[in-house]
């Protein structure tokens, strides 16, 4: 009864509207017992920052299918940062290029899962890489 | 939890407020003595309770709501509650979709709570999070609970004020809300008033506050809203604005907080209670052999709770 949930933010920054890999892995999230905080699409860093804070959430996962992403998930971990949400865990999904991933992992955002990833995959690297 | 923390839920620090709900919703002992010190700064919030059938637009309302009282110079802290899966214990918590536009205002608190396996619409934490984002210093509490439609009425024993909200077209959903959401409400709206059908809907409505009011000194009433043209929220507000003028008129204010507090107190109770027969091992291990007993017609299940109750009740 005291453990404690993990609460995770999943948010679409930038302008493209296609949410379903955001979606699936919110629900696969779900079924692995976190809590989900879906925002929808279209959404600004500092939003999405505002709301991890208001939810106090463990986990920021950010999907981006544009290719806007060295800009919008770096915009966001600088974010997190400069609001002492540095113990927030940073991932990524959408298409992302290979050649990018390097540069993510430098600016905070701890692991990228590419299209075709299996979720459980992801439910794995969370509950071992949290820091609760 | 140190006393900065709590001066700074005090002095509406967003940070601070999202991490004492987390102790609280964790039932982390720390939150415990940290709500024994806000509880004093409490009292001043309009607390407003949104309940209705899923779809109805709740959240829409909500964002609009806020919006206005924005404008009027009122901070508002929303607690938006979803339904936790009893099988994963996991949730999808997506009202804040409809509340984005809201997250950079500094005067508006949003959080989004799983249920957690309570009933009756809201999550035991509840009580603890109204009490710190009233705290806080916002002067409007808006509950959203879960959208089910027929067991959502614990809501009136935590709200001021409280808000039923149908929509047209949902044929005999009113007839099925008759038992008991439509009895809870200070305040109909019917949402979604563009579409076909609006008048029966708010005839019948009224037709079932006819009944309900007949005898009574105020009566119930009924809004026609469309929140996603913003449509019907300034009436609302007033109707909000007005039912708790009367709360206070016919002193029945305090009577209303007394109750919260009850119910308050027996989750409060009903959790430590909870918590001595499942967090202790030896009571784990006490359950399993009663059940293996139980299975083979040993013992019934009556004669098994009561030994367990034993152990607590002296």
């Amino acid at each position: 009864m005291r453990k404690r949930k993990i609460r995770v933010l999943i948010a679409k920054p930038g302008l493209d509207g296609h949410d379903r890999g955001a979606k699936i892995v919110a629900r696969a999230l779900r079924d692995a017992g976190m809590e989900v905080i879906y925002t929808g699409l279209h959404q600004t860093a500092a939003m999405i920052v505002e709301a991890a804070i208001q939810e106090d959430v463990d986990v920021v996962g950010l999907s981006l299918l544009s290719g806007a992403h060295m800009t919008l998930f770096v915009d966001v971990a600088h974010l997190l940062k400069e609001k002492d949400m540095d113990d927030v865990l940073i991932i990524g999904g959408g298409i992302i290029p290979e050649q990018d991933i390097p540069k993510l992992k430098k600016e905070g955002i701890s692991a990228i899962f590419g299209p075709g990833t299996p979720a459980e995959e992801i439910v794995a690297y969370i509950n071992e890489n949290v820091k609760t | 939890m140190n006393d900065a923390l709590i001066q700074q839920v005090l002095s509406g620090d967003q940070r601070s407020i999202a991490r004492l709900i987390t102790c609280a919703e964790n039932n982390d002992p720390d939150a415990t003595a940290a709500m024994k010190k806000i509880h004093p700064h409490t009292g001043s919030a309009h607390i407003i309770g949104i309940t209705g059938v899923m779809g109805s637009g709740k959240s829409t309302l909500i964002y609009e709501l806020t919006r206005l009282y924005r404008k009027m110079g009122k901070t508002v802290g929303i607690i938006a509650i979803d339904p936790t899966s009893p099988f994963s214990g996991g949730a999808l918590l997506g009202d804040r979709v409809r509340m984005m536009e809201l997250a950079m205002d500094e005067g508006v608190f949003i959080r989004s709570m799983g249920t957690r396996g309570m009933l009756g619409g809201l999550t035991s934490a509840v009580y603890d999070v109204v009490e710190i984002l009233d705290a806080s210093g916002k002067d409007i509490v808006i509950i959203e609970t879960v959208g089910v439609g027929q067991a959502e009425v614990d809501i009136i024993k935590i709200a001021d004020t409280t808000l039923v909200v149908v929509v047209p077209g949902l044929g005999d959903s009113i007839q099925t809300l008759k038992a008991g959401v439509m009895e809870i409400a200070d305040i109909y709206v019917v949402n979604k008033a563009d579409r076909p059908g609006v008048e029966q809907t708010i005839a019948e409505v009224e037709s079932l506050v006819d009944i309900t009011c007949s005898g009574k000194d105020r009566k119930t009433p009924v809004l026609a809203t469309t929140a996603k043209q913003s449509e019907g929220i300034e009436e609302l507000v007033q109707a909000i604005i007005n039912h708790r003028s009367y709360l206070s008129e016919v002193h029945l204010f305090e009577k209303q907080r007394r109750q919260r507090y009850e119910a308050e107190l027996i989750e409060i109770i009903r959790k430590r209670l909870m918590g001595f027969i499942f967090d202790e091992e030896t009571f784990k291990e006490r359950i399993e052999s009663l059940l293996d007993q139980i299975s083979k017609k040993n013992i019934d299940p009556y004669s098994a709770a009561n030994e367990i109750l034993a152990h607590i009740i002296k």
